[in-house]
């Protein structure tokens, strides 16, 4: 799989448009953190590559996919869910490096890397002796 | 590794700014403790179809069958992540196995159904069994 682009938005806001389209739903996050970066896992189930738009802007990480289920001519004989698209927004730290954010969408789990910027990481000092 | 337990809290905050809350939802979790998976079930003339989200699970776990013509059995599995060396900062995927079994409209041929997993979606096709097709009756005059 290919990295999303992150792109730069002039809002992190829902449009009218993607506003319309009916139930949004809060797709389930893990966050990780190791001394290099935050990684954010996502489950977003039925949503294709094209369809995730990944915002980044004033600080702050905008996450919209559109998913879309169609119904079926004849209705359901069985219904449990519901389609919807998915929006989760995070304000994050300026010690994100956020030139270096990179994204991965496989099997419905999206994969975002924020690496963080050289002066948060851990610095090892090494002792000597005199 | 020595990582400050505020860590999250000061690098990574949720928007809380959600002006029209009730639009929100989250479905319940097929991968938390006791859980099922959702399934949609839907049929055309000759075909019962059934599809469930299943984000990042184990493909070579999916194991679908069908047995008494008519029940439907997913079983499978999500690994848990693997964070070697990190800290979690949220955890709300989870990961196990997982089961649902539900009883399909009509009865089905089970050497002819076939299941395809796309972008976390599993989607299983159904061929009506030859008896629960529909049959029309000639009327005679």
């Amino acid at each position: 799989m290919s990295n999303t682009q992150v792109q730069k938005a002039d809002t992190g806001e829902l449009t009218a448009a993607e506003a319309d389209r009916g139930f949004i739903q809060t797709p389930r996050v893990d966050i990780i953190e190791t001394e290099q970066e935050l990684m954010v896992f996502a489950d977003l189930p039925g949503v294709k590559q094209d369809a995730v738009d990944i915002r980044f802007e004033r600080g702050e990480l905008t996450l919209h996919a559109r998913r879309t289920v169609e119904t079926p001519s004849g209705g359901f004989a069985h219904s449990e869910f519901s389609g919807g698209d998915y929006f989760r927004s995070f304000r994050v730290s300026d010690r994100i490096d956020a030139s270096k954010i990179t994204a991965e969408l496989k099997h419905g789990v999206l994969a975002l890397k924020l690496p963080k910027v050289e002066a948060a990481k851990p610095q090892r000092i090494a002792v000597t002796c005199a | 590794m020595f990582l400050r337990r505020d860590s999250l809290g000061e690098m990574f905050r949720e928007m809380n700014r959600l002006h029209d809350v009730g639009r929100f939802f989250q479905r319940p979790n097929p991968f938390a403790a006791g859980a099922i998976p959702l399934v949609n079930v839907w049929e055309d003339e000759h075909t019962v179809y059934a599809e469930t989200d299943l984000p990042g699970v184990d493909v070579a776990s999916l194991d679908v069958s069908v047995t008494e013509g008519n029940r439907l059995a997913i079983v499978g599995e999500r690994k848990p992540m693997d964070i070697a060396g990190g800290a979690w900062r949220r955890q709300e995927r989870g990961s196990g196995t997982f089961q649902r079994t539900l009883t399909l409209p009509t009865l089905v041929d089970p050497n002819q159904v076939t299941a395809k997993y796309d972008s976390g979606v599993l989607r299983i096709t159904l061929p009506k069994a030859e008896a629960a097709k529909p049959r029309r009756i000639p009327v005679i005059v």
